[in-house]
């Protein structure tokens, strides 16, 4: 192997640094999957407006708590990484980074408290995926939705044990575009099931 | 890994050095391939003689022959397609192409790899669990394929579907990274419209891909909680829709052929002006020709719907989509037919596939026209004409151009020569066997031969196909025949093969010829190059030499 190489010196400027741009490139894609998604349901919903009572059993309450849960969480993440391009200037904001980093986190947990609360309601109220179509599009969207929250919390504990030692201070954005991502998708997610 | 000793294993099974994931991803492919051709083989010998025993197989039973024609399907495209274009031309060429050490994840590109290994692994599981394979047909709808009851095949299928997704997730890797590779790390000078074709085609299928592939993905995951945990996305017996997983499926199975075409076109635009010693014809005209087609490829996926109960007023719009389409592969064609146009064209090895795949690509095009309208589809449809077509189209991509490349950088990949004599033989073998399959099939399919009936003289009208069926299979063994000229050539050269003394022995201009044959492991080049010129800068005046590489100062 040649002497290290300084990227600057041989490659054209990069325009966005590569993992923010990667994460870019891999959201879009994601956005296809939650886009068909969701057209499709929209689709069959006003094929079929007997699903109007389905979606009126679906608790409004909890979901519009869950909406606020996932926002705050999503400035929280915000703040974090306001903090760490602080922190890489001067360390000692890595404290802050790291605090609302791990308030980013819990409130991503109490999302998914409340969800499976929802889900357990609604199992021993009978209703399941397989009572109709609506609660088959209804546990599969937002199940694949709290997935990508499960994944979206475990991307920033692996953030947030970097950031408390005060490395890879970079990563705290890219985790943060994710967690967004995530955010915005609920926030299609909250209307078309919950108050439609 | 360039920190470690280099021993066996971190040098060929775990690298992260993206030539040597190319070089797993283009042998793990050619033996997907070899699976394929081999199944291709055995549902051919059916046909041409139904009910005997096929040799090395088996009487094959009508259940089998579904699960083949389906292995066969899908094999071809993600298995082999796939791999071979994006995974081991990508992996090889984005780097070299434009100056970097490696792409810009090298682990992500190893996983990418080891993902899709994975995915051949199920689906090789998939073949010996109970009930047998897969056998839904590639296309895989609804509501045949989402209640195991209807088709009698369980976990077969499933497993199936996993693997297609595995296979996905892999693409999807090695999209991101080439999609950042290329951003990122283009070396001094290399602008944009500096790029070779050829990284121009990998970034527009990637996109195309990640942009089609998401709704099938979430489409398949139903498709399994159908057929798993009892819900009815697409079953109508539970209000399901089965139209809807049509949908889902063309929206990236359209695109998905040119995830496929444009790469190969790729290859045919770098070996054409190094062949013909001219510049590309129109490097912009053909950019944003295949720009638009991209564009267009997500709109006109309900033509392979006509006839399944789609709205008539639908109807019209897709087919003048559809013929619109192929204005941009028209641009293609005339600009490649004008870069031959008197060029000083040697017809080497890779140039006669290039030539060949441009040849058959062109009968693939223009039988499409007659079933894009959405008149003659209706006739066509699901006949063994519509076999043809597309294999006239995914033969020279997957096949032709692939091979085309393979010879090509041959010398780079392996720093030595393979034998002209074979692969010109091996050429011409493959060229005039392909015509011999699926000539005959457009007569077969306008005799209104079904393509899954297994077997044809079990109904009196089609019982006069047989001759063509015949000549189809024949040509098939000499077309497998002929691939051992090249598994021959392609490891006998490795090792015996002349050495190359320059480290451009095609004279050509792209970047990747300017580092040494083959290219050091991690890091690529030995002088790092910068570009001061487009790439296909071949007889200018202004030079006693006919070409102008891109890394040449002025």
């Amino acid at each position: 192997m040649s002497a290290p190489i300084n990227p600057e010196d041989i490659y054209e400027k990069a325009e966005v640094p590569s993992g923010r741009l990667a994460m870019w490139w891999f959201l879009s894609s994601e956005v296809c999957v939650f886009g068909g998604l969701l057209a499709v349901f929209v689709m069959l919903r006003l094929k079929n407006p007997i699903w109007e009572e389905s979606a009126a059993k679906t608790l409004t309450v909890i979901g519009t708590i869950n909406t606020l849960l996932l926002l705050t969480s999503s400035l929280f993440i915000v703040l974090a990484h306001h903090y760490a391009e602080k922190a890489m200037k001067d360390i000692k904001f890595k404290e802050h980074a790291s605090y609302y980093l791990g308030l980013a986190i819990f409130l991503g947990f109490c999302f998914l408290g409340f969800k499976s609360f929802e889900y357990y309601n609604e199992l021993s109220h009978g209703v399941t995926p397989l009572t109709n179509l609506f609660w088959s599009f209804y546990f599969f969207i937002t199940g694949l939705h709290g997935f990508h929250v499960l994944i979206g919390i475990f991307i920033n504990l692996w953030v947030w044990k970097d950031v408390k030692q005060g490395v890879n201070l970079q990563r705290v954005e890219i985790a943060g575009l994710y967690w967004h991502f995530v955010d915005v998708v609920w926030i299609f997610v909250f209307p078309l099931f919950y108050v439609a | 890994m360039g920190h470690a000793k280099p021993n066996f294993w971190n040098t060929y099974v775990f690298s992260i050095d993206h030539k040597m994931i190319a070089k797993q991803y283009l042998i793990t492919g050619l033996l997907m391939a070899a699976m394929g051709g081999f199944f291709a083989y055995v549902f051919r010998m059916q046909l041409a003689f139904p009910g005997e025993a096929v040799p090395f197989f088996g009487v094959v039973e009508p259940g089998s022959y579904n699960s083949l024609i389906t292995l066969h399907g899908s094999i071809m495209i993600f298995w082999v397609g796939m791999p071979l274009l994006l995974g081991g031309f990508g992996n090889y060429l984005i780097p070299l192409m434009i100056g970097a050490d490696d792409m810009a994840f090298p682990k992500l590109n190893a996983m990418s790899y080891w993902t899709y290994l994975a995915s051949i692994v199920v689906l090789i599981i998939s073949f010996i669990v109970p009930d047998g394979p897969a056998s839904g047909g590639w296309t895989f709808y609804p509501p045949l394929s989402a209640n195991p009851d209807y088709t009698g095949v369980g976990a077969g299928i499933n497993l199936w579907i996993i693997a297609v997704a595995l296979e996905f997730f892999s693409v999807l890797m090695g999209g991101v990274n080439y999609l950042t590779t290329v951003c990122n790390m283009r070396v001094k000078g290399l602008s944009f419209m500096r790029l070779p074709m050829m990284i121009w085609m990998q970034l527009i299928a990637a996109i195309l891909f990640m942009f089609s592939v998401g709704p099938l993905l979430a489409g398949s995951i139903m498709m399994l909680l159908d057929r798993t945990a009892g819900t009815s996305f697409f079953l109508p017996a539970g209000g399901g829709d089965p139209l809807l997983f049509q949908h889902l499926f063309w929206f990236f199975g359209h695109p998905e052929v040119y995830v496929l075409l444009l790469p190969a076109l790729g290859v045919v635009m770098e070996v054409l002006p190094v062949h013909a010693r001219k510049p590309l014809f129109g490097y912009k005209l053909l950019l944003w020709a295949f720009v638009a087609a991209g564009a267009l490829s997500f709109v006109v996926w309900a033509h392979h719907q006509f006839i399944s109960g789609m709205d008539p007023r639908m109807v019209m719009p897709f087919a003048a989509l559809t013929l619109i389409i192929s204005v941009p592969f028209a641009v293609c064609m005339f600009a490649l037919i004008a870069t031959l146009f008197k060029g000083n064209i040697s017809l080497t090895t890779p140039m006669l596939f290039t030539l060949g795949m441009v040849a058959e690509f062109l009968i693939g095009g223009i039988t499409g026209v007659i079933v894009g309208a959405s008149a003659g589809d209706i006739y066509y449809h699901d006949t063994y004409y519509i076999i043809a077509h597309f294999h006239y189209t995914m033969v020279p991509i997957t096949i032709f151009a692939m091979l085309s490349g393979v010879y090509h950088w041959y010398p780079k990949m392996w720093g030595r020569m393979y034998n002209e004599t074979l692969g010109k033989l091996h050429f011409w073998l493959s060229a005039i066997s392909f015509n011999f399959i699926f000539i005959p099939l457009f007569q077969v399919g306008q005799m209104g031969h079904h393509r899954r009936i297994p077997d044809p003289t079990e109904y009196e009208f089609l019982v006069s196909t047989m001759p063509y069926h015949k000549i189809a299979t024949y040509a098939l063994i000499v077309l497998l025949l002929a691939q051992f000229l090249f598994i021959f050539n392609f490891f006998w050269s490795m090792f015996k093969g002349k050495k190359v003394e320059s480290n451009n022995p095609w004279q050509a201009t792209t970047l990747e010829w300017q580092c040494p044959s083959p290219p050091v492991a991690h890091g690529n080049f030995v002088e790092i190059p910068t570009v001061h010129r487009g790439p296909y800068e071949y007889s200018t005046p202004e030079r006693t030499e006919d070409f102008y590489p891109q890394w040449e100062k002025s």
